[in-house]
């Protein structure tokens, strides 16, 4: 397989997804944010709260557009790029895209037209259920592509049909139902409405610097720091649950994670290379100080897991991985001509089904994720996060006490969060991407068989073409959001 | 019963639906393409771009929703084809980005170059989509050269589907019926953009300048269409037998249209209000007709399309035919989901009417009052 189409592709849905991940977040978080914005102007009532929830739905609808447009080019870079892929298990991976643009796109796409259109075309009442619509739709969409995302990352419900050559849906709730789907969509919603949290502080505190729109930027930062804190906390909360998810699922993640390379009970969490707190990665892999993590070199030559279940090395799994394969072609072979040939050879696929995907593995060092690229990603996410955390408390605590004049400090300080909050994001997602790497589907797929049959060259076409024409339009979306925040929602009462 | 095969025609309907939707919301690059031509000054390029802009959303939507549908029922079909036709499919995704990000931030910008730049974008939009979407669907019809081995699975090289040559899809452009499709549908949607405006708009001079214009574009479509109609029923189709064996047969699509009494219907009502809705649109003197000339002509258009969908998924024939290999041509039974997936998928289905509620109620909210000057002068909200 040539390396350079995989690196190129790999490139591509990279890159993609990390242009669509500075966007989306913000949907969901500044979502929540307007809804209640609308909320209490319909509720109190008054020209005040009117402005500022149109306010931010402006900026809601800026970041929309660019958002839409990279999550098209997603979904169909999984037919363009990864067309293998699109065949061995689109019978299961269909479904929730599928559902995601039946429910959720199109409940989006219709109620924010109304939201942004229908200010005087419909009621009050219709237009802020059409605002919580928007909202809503934005976390449905979450969820469904979070469902087949959490599948890729722990495959369930589903068995290796050879007569077709694929793998099929046997069990739709075993889909629906992932825990690591759960957790992950819980962890992304989350992180979303930190981010919306985090953006709205960060406006507030450059109005409140500039001595501007000083009432709006109070009673703004108050529900964007509200949102911010839930938001970071649920983060925590999920990210734990993660955390163990990712521990007994995908142990090579974690040991790359941590450049674990010799792991074993009380295992140590590092801080920073050199720095470590012992037993720590134990007790937060695990719950439990004894609790064996696996490091590298385990993974590769073979570890016994917590639950006393001998895990074989990757050389056993790369043999069995041969013999599925193997025994696949043995039975395609002899389906039409000898059934008994054919049922022997089916049985032998059976037996080594779980390690399909390393028939294709030829070295270790393939199954191992560039480590030191996961290890920084994953600290500087929580370290921008951390910091987040904090500006956000000290703005809830001075908002709730009314004492936030005269904290030039607060203000620099939650302004500097904008761009931490969104490092954190994206080096959330290369930490979870890059650390399954080299399997798109966990132990059942490895890149180099998913693959599309293209030229390299076509790809990196394609990728230099998208990265020209997203940073063409993320400089235009900032261009135009830096220009509405400078206006502030004055400009609106002007024009009322 | 539902058998597989049942559930296999159930979702080439839907997949029919959704095309025939898409096809009319095709409206919206159509207006965008005559943003200059038909827009010579800031008010009616504004009118253009409110009327049929405030739509993208349902288009672009429509189309990804096309994209999943096909991915969870045919999923042979969507790595088959995205994977191998990479350059049109390619293409056609870059003009919907354009088109998204083109329509929210012309309005915005306040840099005169800058908003001539992305209205250019929605005219480079407003007429290569269509033309790739007509080209890429003429396949259908025509073939294109792939190749399909399951059995590659087992090797070290592991590719399933693969294109027969370098130029991935733009080959297409070689067959002069590709071609007229294509401009067929850029027709099609600029003739329905401009029904749709003269719907939505209320204002004398200017749905009087959209009815003249119609006077050209109407025709130049109806002769498209005739042409596209007849490179499909005058040629050779893609037919399988019930051993799933694909042969070539003389004018198989209009074989099948005559023997699809439904299939039949749907194509002559359809073609019927088409015309009429062009027809009432220039000729008629009374306002209530012309205004609603649209309804006629998209429900027509609706039904032309799923005529042209079910001729080529129903009937014993390959709905994406390999020109180079006939034996590893698409059809519903060797390209569709497990009977799990189908079967799921089909009750998650039963929703849509509920999707589709919620959809017309909101448009009529927003539709409900023609879009007039004073709207356009007055309202903060508006592109």
């Amino acid at each position: 397989m040539d390396s350079a189409l995989i690196l190129w592709s790999r490139a591509q849905f990279a890159m993609t997804a990390a242009y669509h991940w500075l966007f989306v977040p913000m949907t969901l978080g500044l979502g929540l944010v307007m809804a209640i914005m609308e909320s209490i102007y319909v509720k109190k009532g008054g020209e005040f709260w009117k402005k500022t929830a149109k306010f931010w739905q402006k900026i809601f609808g800026i970041n929309f557009a660019v958002g839409v447009a990279t999550g098209i080019i997603l979904e169909f870079e999984f037919g363009t790029n990864w067309s293998n892929y699109s065949w061995f298990v689109g019978d299961i991976f269909g479904a929730p895209l599928a559902i995601e643009g039946i429910f959720a796109f199109f409940m989006e796409s219709t109620f924010m037209a109304v939201m942004y259109f229908g200010w005087k075309k419909v009621s009050k009442g219709f237009h802020l259920a059409s605002t919580w619509l928007t909202a809503c739709g934005a976390a449905i969409s979450a969820l469904w592509i979070l469902i087949a995302n959490g599948w890729m990352q722990h495959p369930t419900g589903m068995a290796f049909n050879p007569d077709t050559v694929r793998n099929e849906m046997v069990d739709f709730w075993a889909v629906v139902g992932n825990p690591v789907a759960i957790s992950k969509f819980f962890h992304a919603v989350l992180s979303g409405w930190e981010v919306g949290g985090v953006v709205v502080m960060g406006i507030c505190c450059w109005y409140l610097l500039k001595g501007r729109e000083l009432e709006f930027a109070r009673k703004s930062l108050l529900i964007g720091s509200i949102v911010g804190v839930v938001g970071t906390l649920g983060v925590i909360l999920t990210g734990d649950t993660s955390a163990q998810h990712v521990a007994k699922y995908q142990p090579m993640k974690l040991a790359a994670v941590e450049g674990l390379e010799n792991g074993g009970s009380r295992a140590p969490f590092s801080i920073v290379p050199g720095v470590e707190i012992p037993g720590m990665l134990s007790i937060l892999a695990t719950h439990d100080i004894d609790g064996i993590v696996p490091g590298i070199n385990d993974i590769i030559n073979g570890y016994v897991d917590n639950e006393g279940n001998v895990i074989p090395s990757l050389e056993e799994k790369i043999t069995r991985g041969n013999i599925a394969l193997s025994a696949f072609q043995q039975y395609r072979s002899n389906v039409d001509s000898d059934p008994a040939a054919a049922a022997e050879a089916k049985l032998i696929l059976d037996e080594n089904m779980d390690y399909f995907g390393y028939g294709y593995i030829d070295s270790p060092e393939e199954v191992i994720p560039p480590v030191d690229m996961v290890f920084w990603t994953f600290r500087i996410m929580i370290g921008c996060g951390c910091l987040c955390l904090l500006a956000l408390l000290l703005s809830l605590w001075f908002a709730y006490k009314d004492k936030l004049s005269n904290k030039k400090w607060l203000y620099w300080f939650g302004f500097i969060c904008i761009p931490l909050i969104y490092i954190a994001g994206e080096c959330g997602w290369m930490t979870a991407e890059i650390g399954r790497q080299p399997w798109t589907i966990q132990d059942l797929l490895p890149l180099k068989a998913a693959v599309s049959g293209i030229e390299a060259a076509s790809v990196k076409t394609t990728f230099m073409v998208f990265v020209i024409v997203f940073s063409l339009f993320l400089a235009v979306e900032l261009t135009i959001m830096v220009k509405a925040i400078k206006k502030g929602p004055k400009v609106e009462e002007q024009n009322n | 019963m539902i058998t597989y095969e049942f559930l296999q025609n159930y979702w080439w309907v839907l997949i029919s639906i959704l095309g025939s939707a898409l096809v009319f919301l095709l409206f919206v690059n159509g207006g965008g393409a005559q943003i200059f031509c038909l827009g010579k000054n800031e008010e009616e390029r504004a009118f253009i771009i409110n009327s049929c802009g405030r739509k993208w959303e349902f288009t672009f939507t429509t189309l990804v929703v096309f994209g999943g549908a096909f991915f969870a029922s045919f999923p042979l079909f969507y790595s088959t084809s995205f994977g191998g036709a990479y350059w049109v499919w390619m293409l056609i995704l870059l003009m919907f980005v354009l088109q998204a990000v083109s329509y929210e931030f012309q309005h915005r910008i306040e840099n005169k170059k800058w908003i001539n730049l992305f209205r250019i974008f929605l005219v480079i939009n407003g007429w290569l989509a269509p033309f790739l979407i007509g080209a890429a669907v003429s396949t259908f019809f025509t073939g294109s050269d792939f190749h399909v081995n399951k059995d590659a699975m087992g090797s070290l090289n592991p590719i399933i589907s693969t294109w027969g040559n370098g130029w991935h899809g733009l080959e297409a452009l070689a067959n002069w019926r590709n071609w007229a499709f294509g401009l067929m549908l850029v027709g099609l949607s600029q003739t329905c953009s401009l029904l749709y405006m003269i719907n939505n708009i209320d204002d004398a001079s200017f749905n009087a300048k959209t009815r003249k214009r119609l006077i050209i574009t109407g025709p130049v479509f109806i002769v498209l269409f005739l042409i596209t109609a007849a490179s499909i029923f005058l040629s050779n189709g893609y037919a399988v037998d019930t051993n799933g064996v694909v042969t070539m047969e003389a004018f198989k699509y209009l074989h099948n249209l005559l023997q699809m009494p439904v299939a039949l219907i749907m194509i002559l009502v359809g073609v019927i209000l088409v015309l009429c809705g062009i027809g009432t649109a220039i000729f008629s003197n009374k306002e209530k007709c012309w205004k609603n000339s649209i309804w006629p002509f998209g429900i027509g258009t609706v039904l032309v399309v799923m005529s042209l969908f079910f001729i080529i998924g129903f009937n014993g024939t390959s709905f994406y035919p390999s020109s180079s290999d006939l034996q590893s041509s698409l059809t519903l039974a060797n390209s569709c989901s497990s009977p799990f997936t189908l079967k799921t998928m089909a009750i998650v289905s039963l929703l849509i009417p509920f999707v589709l509620a919620y959809m017309i109620i909101a448009w009529r909210a927003i539709d409900k009052k023609s879009i007039t000057r004073e709207e356009l002068n007055e309202s903060e909200n508006k592109y």
